[in-house]
């Protein structure tokens, strides 16, 4: 009997400890919903900063949805034709196996790293300068490895009879691979791009780097122009924005920027969920 | 002969990865190179970092950086290992789908939004209930903490739920409690994953950089911290502060460079060890 409680009792801490990994999520989101909220107007939503107390983000809003979709435009066609290439054409010979190492450290990198590397290399020596394109394409290095791992676990759950069905009709390789395999593999790499874009949306220190001060009042006209975004406009008021109302409107921001990132995260886990079910056996 | 062309352009594809990874290292390397002129010893060992005396010892500043990822790491694994065991083996179905989502959904938590709740709750909380300036050492645990956390109960509740079935029912039919073949079959037979979960976590901690940078304080010149309670400044804090001033050329920035190679390194070593835990947890069962 005492071993039975003693069992509870343990039971119950350890559902404690899961209890409180959610309960940071929750606090977390709740608090800069609450301090947000009252940020948030139309003005806020649609002018442009002025100094620290001033104005909107617009700009850091437009700027944030021109870096991703510049990050996407350069990871995802390159990711998904590595994670086809590494799935359906390569042989296990050493140029595989060291693509697959060096997708792995690519990963591995810590992003200040690669903010460094994008100062150098794109801002420098390629002559980008400071602007759009060096942030979106330093954010597109980082997500890389993620678009694919997500878009090669994708196209491995197509099972084998669907390929074999599809050649054994007459069709080629190629055209098998666009019409049966990346058509059912395709709810699968979406959530990986996805989720992709939800970790480049809040990234801050390569973009801090590469792109832009995070006060820009204007929108980006060419992919040459600087542009603020909506991390580094954070980082910057609550680091230097001494004020409430600095404050305030970090939050404001913040707000934004986290209802961007749980809507595509949100819209990644309903598309995984529905694309994978597993089961398993319970025996207690 | 399309066909042909088609697998030629996704093996160049394949190969950028290759490409873009060796264009950081040779970048990097280049940049930080000339800081090595002024001695090794007297950089990897020296004390004191002090950019305007062209000093440049990162002693100080690779202490406290482990200083800050051992403590956030040893929270996360208090708090995420637990929770890990339960969600794999006692939670009920439709709590369980609810926590590892939510958790999962940490992982790309913006850090900068991290950092702002850091600065504006944790900092003052800290502050008022310890004394000191509230940016601290201990500040840095916690939010580095919440950031490794997702990483630790993920990948320890996949390698805790992958030891097979039979393992504990042959257990319970011995008549051992639950929480006894937890104890000993269950995690004995996941310690490799949950030792990767753990130096990977660790990875992460080092590398992570807005949150961190935002609650340790940053003081001017770094210093190895001895209490909690102090300011510290860790690798990626000092690059993203000092590279927007350093002039372009100087020591300074090459000395910058120097630490994102440094940065680089520590992380690759812990990742290595990651990938060579988890491989050799493959190796079968029976290990004690």
């Amino acid at each position: 009997m005492c071993v039975r409680v003693r069992e509870e009792v343990v039971k119950l801490g350890l559902c404690a400890a899961a209890l409180v990994s959610v309960a940071v999520l929750l606090v977390l989101v709740g608090y800069i919903f609450f301090n947000g909220a009252g940020a948030i107007n139309p003005a806020f939503l649609l002018e442009s900063p002025y100094r620290f107390e001033h104005g909107g983000i617009f700009p850091q809003v437009v700027g944030t949805f021109c870096l991703v979709a510049v990050c996407l435009l350069f990871a995802v066609p390159l990711g998904l034709a590595t994670a086809i290439y590494l799935a359906e054409y390569a042989a296990d010979n050493l140029v595989t196996r060291s693509v697959r190492f060096f997708v792995e450290c690519l990963a591995g990198i810590p992003s200040v790293v690669i903010g460094l590397f994008g100062l150098v290399f794109l801002v420098y020596f390629l002559g980008f300068g400071v602007s759009l394109l060096s942030g979106g394409l330093a954010l597109g290095f980082m997500i890389l490895p993620w678009t694919v791992r997500a878009s090669e676990e994708a196209i491995k759950t197509v099972p084998y009879s669907y390929r074999e069905a599809s050649l054994a009709l007459g069709v080629s390789k190629w055209q098998t691979i666009r019409g049966v395999v990346l058509r059912n593999a395709a709810p699968g790499i979406i959530t990986g791009v996805l989720l992709g874009m939800g970790k480049a949306v809040g990234e801050t220190a390569v973009v801090l780097l590469t792109a832009g001060s995070g006060l820009e009042s204007f929108l980006p006209r060419s992919l040459s122009d600087p542009v603020g975004s909506l991390p580094v406009y954070i980082f910057m008021l609550a680091t230097q924005g001494h004020t409430s109302a600095a404050s305030s409107r970090a939050f404001g921001a913040s707000l934004v920027l986290i209802a961007m990132f749980l809507l595509s995260s949100l819209f990644a886990l309903l598309l995984r969920n529905r694309f994978v079910r597993r089961k398993r056996r319970k025996i207690w | 002969m399309g066909e042909k062309i088609v697998e030629r352009a996704l093996f160049v594809s394949a190969l950028s990865s290759i490409f873009i990874v060796f264009f950081i290292l040779a970048f990097l390397l280049k940049e930080g190179f000339p800081a090595l002129t002024l001695g090794w010893r007297e950089f990897f060992f020296g004390m004191t970092w002090h950019p305007s005396h062209d000093q440049f010892g990162i002693f100080p500043i690779v202490v406290s950086t482990f200083v800050v990822g051992i403590g956030a790491l040893a929270l996360a694994a208090a708090v995420g290992i637990p929770a890990a065991i339960y969600l794999a083996e006692f939670s009920p179905d439709w709590l369980r789908n609810l926590v590892k989502p939510s958790v999962e959904m940490l992982v790309g938590f913006p850090s900068v939004v991290l950092g702002l709740f850091g600065l504006t709750v944790l900092v003052v909380f800290v502050r008022d209930a310890f004394g000191g300036w509230g940016e601290c050492v201990l500040a840095g645990w916690v939010i580095l903490a919440i950031m490794t956390l997702p990483h630790v109960v993920s990948i320890s509740e996949d390698s805790i739920r992958a030891v097979p079935n039979g393992y504990k029912e042959a257990s319970l039919a011995l008549g051992a409690t639950q929480l006894q073949t937890v104890r000993k079959v269950i995690l004995p037979n996941a310690r490799s994953g949950i030792l990767a979960s753990l130096v990977l976590g660790m990875g992460n901690a080092v590398g992570e950089t807005m949150a961190v940078l935002m609650v340790v304080g940053n003081p001017n010149i770094p210093w190895i911290p001895l209490s909690a309670l102090e300011p510290v400044r860790v690798l990626t804090s000092t690059i993203v502060i000092e590279i927007s001033y350093a002039v372009w050329g100087s020591m300074h920035q090459h000395a910058l460079f120097a630490l994102g190679v440094v940065l680089f390194a520590v992380v690759a070593v812990l990742n290595a060890v990651t990938t060579a835990v988890i491989r050799r947890g493959k190796g079968g069962w029976g290990r004690d």
